[in-house]
């Protein structure tokens, strides 16, 4: 068998009218970065809220962010998006309903990213969760022994030993999101795995357009890697627990 | 504020359960003057550190009151967080803050909490430090310090918030036996110069030197409150007695 590859196909016209095929994966790798960075801010910010609530000494607290996280984690990310997407528009009051489905801007961007960013934060919460529960206990109490009231005692102490120990596993999540992205081709974001699909259609070259893509997802994959690598190293306190792998 | 008539630390009455049927602390009267130093001993499990842990509310209780310097702790009233800046706290492990320097341990707080200025927090740390002779190690971080050091950078953390009151649950027993003197002697130091201390410990050549008072606590209960000399050699009760012998010559039972 001969594979015939005819990797100039990358700088030839498209036959979508949109200019030479490279174009197109390059608008798809710019949909794919702004949907996987939004949501992964989205997922940090809530993730970490949703996962210190998780062990506060108050139980309603505690409750609501056990149930955040069952929710999110079990239901597909599809079907999230779909909801997200098709469902939440008729839930809401009729205005809102009407501004999401006609005027809202990017309507396929935003529901991707912050659906990305909700499941994630489920994921998110998990690990900063037992990255808080890692940590001996006599840290809380030792902040709290000296006056520090308990937001202090998060931010101060506890927040910023537990996300010490949670950068590797972050940093699989945080991969996984931009894998997690393709995702919203099903509600029609152009990221990278529906331009590829464009490509394939239009083209005919299957291999050349998956080789791509499939290079580019690599090259995000080992700069995510390389960029948390630097962060754990950056972090790293002399003989703490996480710094001293 | 205090005067000697009243007590820097006063319980009346304090019950405590763990759950419903472990009755910890029962009925617990004690009162500790200023400049006092107290040092409570007891077989494991009889609630030391509950008792010493109940002063600033690290462990609440269900009954009775608790009174430091004239407040009282286990009011819901009471802002529990500015009276825990007048207690010091120190602990059998440290719990030193591993991710921050050894200067940074003891300013964290009067900067945070007290809102110090931190040239001045740090002057003050470095007094500190030099105290309890660590002044050489104020850019260290606790892993890499033994552990009759952290303990020393423990104590000059919680004496950086100048606290009325210092308090020490087993501060040697998780030292190897060459360091224990290291921390002892600041603690002699501490008591000198006129400090409160309630000292959970059984170093007993600690409290025969250093403490007013030795009290003995035994399921719960406080069977003794002696003068160190009375209570090593002529202690009241069947258990302290027991207890004793056990402690000074735990050969030869
Ligand atoms: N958080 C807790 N929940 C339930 N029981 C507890 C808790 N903390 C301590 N206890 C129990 O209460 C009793 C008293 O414990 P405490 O730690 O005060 O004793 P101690 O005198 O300090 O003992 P040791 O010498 O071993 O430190 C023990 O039986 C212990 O098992
Ligand atoms: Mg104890």
């Amino acid at each position: 068998m001969t594979l015939n590859l005819n990797w100039g196909i990358l700088l030839e016209e498209s036959a979508t009218g949109d200019g030479p095929y490279w174009t197109l994966l390059a608008t798809g790798l710019q949909w794919t970065l702004a949907t996987a960075l939004t949501g992964w801010v989205i997922a940090l910010l809530v993730g970490s809220i949703v996962g210190v609530l998780r062990t506060l000494p108050y139980r309603p607290l505690a409750l609501l962010g056990d149930i955040y996280v069952e929710v999110f984690r079990n239901i597909p990310l599809l079907v999230q998006l779909f909801f997200w997407f098709f469902v939440w528009p008729e839930v809401v009051p009729q205005e809102i309903g009407r501004w999401m489905k006609q005027d809202m801007p990017y309507p396929e961007f935003i529901t991707a990213a912050l659906g990305l960013g909700w499941f994630t934060a489920a994921r998110v919460a998990e690990q900063v969760k037992s990255g808080i529960l890692s940590l001996p206990r006599g840290q809380k109490n030792a902040a709290l022994a000296l006056g520090f009231s308990l937001p202090q005692t998060y931010r101060l102490v506890i927040l910023p030993q537990a996300f010490r120990v949670v950068i590797p596993p972050l940093t699989s999540e945080f991969m996984n999101i931009f894998k997690n992205s393709a995702a919203a081709l099903a509600i029609g974001l152009t990221e990278l795995t529906f331009q590829m699909k464009q490509m394939v259609e239009y083209s005919n070259e299957v291999i050349v357009s998956i080789a791509a893509v499939t290079t580019i997802y690599m090259t995000l994959a080992f700069a995510v890697n390389r960029g948390m690598a630097w962060l754990e190293k950056k972090a790293r306190v002399p003989g703490m627990i996480g710094g001293g792998r | 504020m205090n005067t000697d008539a009243s007590p820097m630390i006063r319980f009346v009455n304090v019950n405590k359960w763990y759950g419903r049927d472990h009755h910890v602390l029962k009925n617990i009267n004690l009162e500790v003057r200023q400049g006092e130093v107290v040092v409570v001993c007891g077989p494991s499990g009889s609630g030391k550190s509950t008792l010493i842990r109940t002063i600033n509310q690290l462990e609440p209780i269900n009954n009775g009151e608790i009174w430091v310097d004239g407040i009282r702790a286990n009011d819901p009233r009471t802002n529990i967080n500015k009276l825990r800046e007048e207690v010091g706290f120190v602990f059998q492990h440290f719990n030193l803050y591993p991710h921050l320097s050894v200067l940074d341990n003891i300013t964290l707080a009067p900067i945070q909490v007290k809102k110090i200025p931190k040239d001045l927090a740090e002057r003050t740390a470095m007094e500190l430090l030099e105290r309890v002779g660590l002044a050489n190690k104020k850019d260290a971080y606790p892993a890499n310090l033994s552990g009759g050091q952290q303990q020393r950078v423990a104590i000059a953390r919680g004496l950086a918030m100048n606290p009325q009151v210092m308090l020490f649950d087993e501060p040697t027993s998780a030292l190897d036996p060459e360091m224990i003197g290291e921390v002892l002697a600041v603690m002699k130091q501490l008591a000198e110069s006129g400090m409160t201390m309630m000292v959970v410990t059984h170093e007993m050549g600690f409290a025969r030197e250093v403490a007013d008072r030795v009290v003995f606590l035994d399921q719960g209960v406080i069977l003794e409150d002696a003068k160190p000399e009375q209570f090593f050699t002529d202690p009241q009760t069947d258990r302290a007695k027991q207890f004793l012998r056990q402690i000074l010559a735990p050969m030869h039972q």
